[in-house]
Formats: C-alpha cells, structure tokens, sequence
C-alpha cells in the first residue's frame, strides 16, 4: 500500500502520483468513474496497474489516497 | 569532435564504461543515455536517484545540504540551527549567495552559522539540553529574529535525540515558530531527500499558521516557489511580474520571510520554477488549498516569452496585456544582447553537469545564443526530471546521471566542448584540463541569471568565459602534438 496523488493535468486527463518513489504518469484507465462509485483498477501510461478501494467521487482534484500495487514496473 | 550521431554517442558511453569491472559497469550503463525525442518515458532508458557505487568521484550531496543549504538556509528572519557537530554548518555556510534584503545578525541571518556544536559528552548524555539552551540565548541575542528551524545533522539521528519535543516546548515559551526538520545526512542517496523532507516540514510546521486570519487578497496574487535569489535571481523574476500587473505574495525562498510562507495558502497560483526541490509543497497546496501550480522557465528570452504568456493565461485580459506590453518592453534590449553575443557564441558547445533545475532549464537560454547543449546531466535528479529535460535537448545528445569524475573526464576529452558548466569541485579539474568552465551551481560569483535583466549577465558572463584569450595560452596534455593551432591562436 502507497499513498498516492490524483490530480488532473491541464487537457483535463487524470494524473497518477507517487510522491515517495517520485512516479507521475497519466492515468490511461479507472475502473469506476461514476459520481457514487470513484477508482478500482487504474492502469497508468507506464503500464502500472494500482487498485484504490472504490469511494464516492471526490468533490474535487487532487486526491490522496491509499493505492495498492497490482502489477506493472516498480 | 565531429556531429554527434547516435550510433557514436551509444560507441562513446561503452568505451567510457570499458574500465569498470562487471557488476560496476552494468550498474552505471544505466545511468547513461543517448537522447532520443521519441521516448516519452525516462525509466525506461535511465535510472536516477539511486545509491552511487562506492569506490566512485560522485558528486552530490546529503539531506542536509537539501534542507538547510537549499530550502530553509535563504529564508532571511528564520535562524537555521546546525543541530549537531560544527563541520556541516561550518563549511556549508554562505556557498549558496543567497541574497536577501536587510541587516545581517538584526532582521536577517541567512549568512550567519548558528550551530550547537556537538561534543563528546553531547552524544554520550545527548544534546536536547543543549539545544534548549542555545534556543534562549538565540532568542537573547537576536530577539528580531521570526523563527527558528533545527536542521538535524547526522549524530542527532543516530543518537535518537527528540529535538520535536525541545521545539514544542521552547516555541511556547518564546512563542515564535520553531521547526524541527529530520534532515539527518545519512538519509536517502542525495540531497534531493533533503528537499523532501524540508518540504514537509513546512507543511507540518509553517503552511497552515495563519489558514484563519483575515488577508487583503487580490485577484492577481501569486507565489514565486523554487527561487534561491542567488546572486538575486529572484528579484530579476519578481520585477518582470510586477511590471506585467501580478502581485506577487512570497519568495520561496530566497529572500523570502516567514510571514509570506505562512501568507502563501492565499495566492491564486503558484509559479514553479525549480520543480526538483519544490514540487512537493505545491502539489500540497494544490490539495489542501486548490491552488493550481505552474512551472516556469526564466533563462532566455524565448523561453521568458513562452513563460510570460503561459502565466498570464492563468489571468484576465489585463494581465494578459501587461505580460506583452513587458515583452515589447524588454524586446530591443535582448535583441541588442542577441546582436552583441550570438556572433561570438554562434555554433558553441556546451556540457552541463548540475542540479535541480538548470540542465534543462538553461538549454534555451543557451540556444538563443546561438550554442549547442550536447550533453546534460543531474546530480539527484528523479525520473519526473528525465521526463522533462528529454523534451528539451536534441536528438542524439548524452544524457549522464550521477556522473562520476572519471566519465565525465572522459566525455570531455571525447567530445571536446567549448564550454562546461558544472559545479565548484569539478572546476579545478576541467581548468587544468583547459576548457573553458563555468560554476553554475551559484553562476561563478556573479548573476542574477534569471528573467530579462539577468540573460544580459548571462550572455556576458559565457562569452566572458568561451572567448578568454587564457585557454590559447595553455594546451591541454592531449594536444600536445597538435602545436599548428596553439601557434595560430597565439599569434592572432
């Protein structure tokens, strides 16, 4: 488990950041993105695949929260 | 040299890295790349920000020299205690030419070393008493002091002193902000974890302070984050905002005060410009306060244009206006510096080896005089940084991370560049090897590099250094043979 940062870049795509290990890339998928149901699966530019436990959509960008690593390089 | 190819390049890094035994060679072959425009992503040709081998000339730093050196030290009303043994602050202190506005050991102590000086008997009984009493006498001496932060040095760690626990109690006594950073040396590979952890203790001891109280704020209020104001860097950054009609609210952090951090919650945008040791407190605040953050480029004219215009999108028409009234402004007087030096630096090669921000940030400035960036590299750079400078260099150009002193030396004999800007310890050596240098860890004495003001001095200071007539007085030992140009450039 990491704690990681959602945020949205200036196109509007989401960005996935991991301050510890300095990762940022854009998020290319998220399972859910629905207003009562937010994360799941990301898979990310890289092609690292996290999971966050699925939330209510936050209010606003940027987000921490808790990610697990799935798969993918580091 | 001829043109650098990228079949060349790779043969170069190779034959540089022939020397090493095995397991050393595999480790630093992925450090050294050869720039390539198609690859989006640095990972997946350069490591960066690991442990450099030992047995190798490094060059970086530790977490103290991240925090207090470059974050904290500029900080003009806050006094940075060396917390622990004399050397760190000692031999740090005054490296940087942080320059601030005010009266040195009254209002302002970037250039003074406050250190609590550890002894035997500190390590064996610990030092948090010590400490207590050096946070009095501090507070005797220079009551107009606004703050204080203890930069841990490595024996505070290893001993397990709580110095969080001596600034709580002492803040309340004298109640002003006291900040105890954890920036032991022995943390993380370089100073870049220094930047981190500095960071976080700004958010955990300084950001929120005054998240309550009333603030006259306009719609035009910015911070400048990851200026150091060397050699008055950021005041050559803050004219230029201010003539285009922003206001700016803090100087992160050179000549910045403890106020305007604490003031910084409230801008409307923050403007990056060294996103290495910085990026952290700003997402932060993007987070906690929804200010959105930018990173911006002020060496060159062109890219200030590109900058100036990218910040004033951010705004309304008024400071979209202002941002090109101050380029027309500023557009003869580079125009006269472009006219001046470009003839002289026209087709010029340039090797960077520094930190943070300038491999990358600098390579414009660079080409709108004319010269060529052939090879760049960063001392603690992560692979965000890569990701960046990739874009900006050209193709088939060497890309080297945590260079050792033996490749760098290698790269230059090799590719013979007109000019090398790095840092004070590879100076000596590159002198003696005569090719021109350039100190741009804190611009060799001089500056300020940054905005319009400070391309003028930066022009000036490179054909300063490329077309002094003392590299025709000595050849380099490799060039001994080749006596036809020495004679020629004596007798002219």
């Amino acid at each position: 488990m990491a704690n990681i940062m959602v945020r949205k870049n200036a196109a509007g795509g989401l960005v996935f950041y991991l301050p510890k290990r300095d990762i940022e890339d854009n998020i290319t998928s998220i399972e859910f993105d629905a207003p009562d149901k937010w994360g799941g699966e990301i898979k990310l530019a890289n092609g690292g695949v996290y999971y966050i436990e699925p939330i209510p959509a936050p209010a606003r960008l940027p987000i921490s929260v808790r990610a697990k690593r799935m798969d993918g390089v580091e | 040299m001829t043109e650098l190819t990228r079949e060349s390049a790779q043969a170069l890094i190779e034959e540089v890295l022939e020397v090493y035994p095995e397991k050393a060679k595999k480790d630093r072959a992925k450090h050294l790349m050869v720039n390539d425009k198609e690859i989006t992503q640095s990972k997946k040709c350069i490591t960066s920000n690991r442990k450099s081998l030992p047995g190798v000339m490094t060059q970086r730093g530790c977490a103290y020299a991240g925090s207090k050196g470059v974050v904290w030290g500029p900080i003009k009303d806050i006094i940075d205690i060396s917390h622990g043994p004399v050397g760190c602050g000692a031999y740090s202190r005054g490296g940087r030419r942080n320059y601030f506005a005010g009266t040195s050991g009254v209002d302002s102590f970037c250039d003074i070393n406050f250190t609590s000086d550890f002894q035997e008997k500190d390590i064996v009984f610990g030092g948090d008493k010590k400490l207590a009493k050096l946070i009095d006498e501090l507070e005797m001496l220079f009551p107009l002091s606004k703050g204080i932060s203890v930069q841990s040095e490595c024996p505070v760690g290893l001993i397990g002193d709580d110095i969080e626990a001596v600034a709580k109690k002492k803040a309340a006594e004298i109640g002003k902000t006291i900040v105890p950073v954890r920036c032991e040396g022995f943390r993380g590979v370089s100073q870049s974890l220094g930047h981190h952890i500095a960071n976080d203790a700004v958010r955990d001891w300084i950001i929120s302070n005054r998240d309550d109280q009333p603030f006259e704020s306009t719609p035009y209020d910015v911070a400048i984050l990851g200026d150091y104001n060397i050699g008055g860097d950021a005041w050559a950054s803050r004219i230029l905002l201010e003539e285009m009609g922003l206001r700016v609210v803090a100087q992160w952090s050179g000549d910045g005060t403890l106020t305007e951090m604490e003031n910084t919650p409230k801008v409307k945008l923050n403007l990056l410009h060294c996103y290495r040791s910085m990026n952290y407190i700003a997402r932060h605040m993007e987070e906690k306060y929804s200010i959105p953050w930018l990173e911006y480029n002020f060496f060159g004219p062109s890219k200030i244009v590109e900058s100036l215009r990218e910040i004033a999108s951010h705004f309304d028409e008024k400071i979209q206006e202002g941002a090109e009234r101050v380029i027309a402004k500023y557009k003869p007087a580079m125009d006269a510096v472009i006219a001046k030096y470009k003839p002289r630096l026209q087709g010029k090669k340039v090797m960077l080896y520094v930190g943070g921000l300038r491999p990358r940030h600098t390579v414009g400035a660079y080409e709108d005089l004319g010269m060529e960036v052939i090879g760049a590299g960063y001392e603690f750079a992560h692979n965000d940084d890569y990701d960046r400078t990739i874009k900006e260099m050209k193709d088939a150009t060497l890309i080297y991370d945590d260079v050792t002193g033996y490749e760098f030396e290698e790269f230059v004999r090799q590719l013979k560049p007109d000019l090398i800007g790095s840092g004070i310890k590879e100076k000596y050596a590159f002198h003696k090897m005569g090719v021109p240098f350039r100190q741009l860890h804190s611009w060799d004495y001089s500056g300020p590099y940054h905005g319009f003001d400070g391309f003028a001095v930066f022009a000036r200071d490179m054909d300063m250094t490329v077309n002094n007539p003392v590299w025709s007085m000595f050849k380099a030992p490799w060039n001994e043979a080749d006596k036809t140009e020495g004679d020629a450039l004596k007798a002219a």
